[in-house]
């Protein structure tokens, strides 16, 4: 049976989707309709208690959080595929520091953004502007860190690409998009180079091509 | 060599790495970092956690920073030390991992800005945010259902054993029960308080609690 990742068109999801394709994984997707509430039907909260995207269902095994998927895929797949965990104890410690870095620090005012600039008023409340001025400046301070190590570092977690870059790709892909703040990433040299290699891999590229939400 | 953890023993996110510290009888020194001085965001701090914040370690010549990521860094070196924080397959260690990203995603996002409003701003004197707080409260309402449910077929987030997914919960439950009047929320829900009750008598635990000396 294969695997299957649900909601494929939403950002989160698709950590897990392109993990998968990275290390060439079958799987399917199932989608979710979040306008028409599916989200929240039993059915769904049986695999997801939350009611967020992604679920992911491998034969009878159930697992959810993107963060959680990539590390189950990245580690039941190591010897096939780039190996996007390091290769030792001490390079996967880099790697859980950044990809930690993503979901503590990047994520939270990126997230801001997305929410009251693209979705504010397909979700019905009104967009912050006081909050999205916030958030920005508090991104703009992550970045200046990420453009300090970028500028010693090729990848997040050193010389290879791993799970800590790859879980910024979802998000930040609307930040230079339909969030309209590309200035952001391209204004710093080593942080806009770092996007340009990471967003042009084929696995993101296929992931993009599949997965956009339908126009 | 003794670990050096950068940071205070009273702050919430260094907790997580002594715990851990704790549970797998890894010896660690803690270097006091002086948080209502701001030293975290002093230039000798940034050199070791770049986004001025606490914990950082040093072992030897390894540096790490991001509590959970130290703390799944060590339970992986020490796997066969102390208490097995991890789980034994990979299905068992992914349902772990799910658990601590839920604790960064839904439970520490919630319960951060309730403790900044409820307890650090009063004693900073700054405004509580009011409408935020009720706001937040309705929100973690929701999320200690989802644990309430887990932990009325499960003995502990992961599973039948204690791991990483309910230690990372213990420094913010902390403030909750014992700093905020929202402890009702916990004790009137039957498992998440049978949980709480298990967890928090659990050795390592109160031996974090001696050094801390609330």
């Amino acid at each position: 049976m294969v695997l299957k990742v649900y909601g494929p068109h939403f950002a989160s999801p698709k950590r897990a989707l392109v993990t998968l394709i990275e290390k060439g994984v079958a799987f399917e997707t199932i989608p979710v309709d979040l306008m028409k509430g599916e989200h929240k039907q039993p059915s769904y909260l049986a695999l997801q208690p939350f009611g967020t995207v992604p679920a992911v269902v491998d034969g009878d095994y159930k697992i959810f959080e993107s963060r959680a998927v990539m590390r189950y895929v990245a580690e039941k797949y190591r010897s096939q595929g780039p190996d996007l965990l390091g290769k030792t104890v001490e390079d996967r410690g880099q790697v859980e520091q950044w990809l930690d870095v993503e979901a503590t620090t990047y994520h939270p005012p990126l997230l801001n953004l997305t929410l009251h600039i693209m979705f504010a008023s397909v979700m019905g409340f009104p967009s912050d502007e006081k909050l999205i001025k916030e958030s920005e400046e508090k991104l703009a301070g992550v970045l200046d860190v990420y453009e300090a190590h970028l500028s010693k570092s090729k990848y997040l977690a050193g010389d290879f690409v791993s799970l800590a870059d790859l879980a910024h790709l979802p998000f930040t892909d609307y930040l230079v998009g339909p969030i309209g703040k590309a200035y952001m990433i391209k204004d710093r040299k080593h942080v806009s180079a770092w996007w340009d290699d990471i967003s042009s891999r084929p696995a993101w590229k296929e992931t993009v091509a599949k997965y956009s939400f339908p126009a | 060599m003794v670990v050096k953890v950068y940071g205070q023993i009273k702050a919430a996110n260094p907790q997580r790495v002594l715990l851990c510290f704790l549970e797998k009888d890894i010896e660690f020194e803690v270097i006091h970092v002086d948080l209502d001085k701001l030293e975290q965001k002093k230039p000798q701090h940034l050199l070791r956690q770049p986004f001025g914040q606490v914990p950082a370690i040093e072992d030897g010549y390894l540096k790490l920073f991001e509590s959970r990521a130290i703390a799944r860094y060590y339970a992986t070196k020490y796997a066969d030390q102390g208490t097995d924080l991890l789980g034994k397959t990979l299905e068992e260690r992914a349902i772990v991992d799910q658990w601590v990203e839920v604790e960064n995603n839904y439970f520490y996002a919630v319960a951060l800005p309730l403790v900044m409003n409820v307890v650090f701003k009063p004693k900073s004197g700054k405004p509580c945010d009011v409408a935020l707080v009720e706001e937040l409260k309705v929100k973690f309402d929701k999320v200690l259902d989802v644990y309430e449910n887990r932990l009325a077929t499960n003995r502990y987030l992961g599973g039948d054993e204690f791991t990483l997914a309910d230690l990372s919960h213990m420094p913010g439950m902390r403030y909750i029960m014992n700093e905020t009047s929202l402890s009702g929320l916990v004790t009137s829900r039957e498992n998440l308080n049978r949980w709480w009750n298990e967890i928090s008598a659990r050795p390592a635990w109160k031996k974090l609690m001696e050094l801390a000396a609330y």
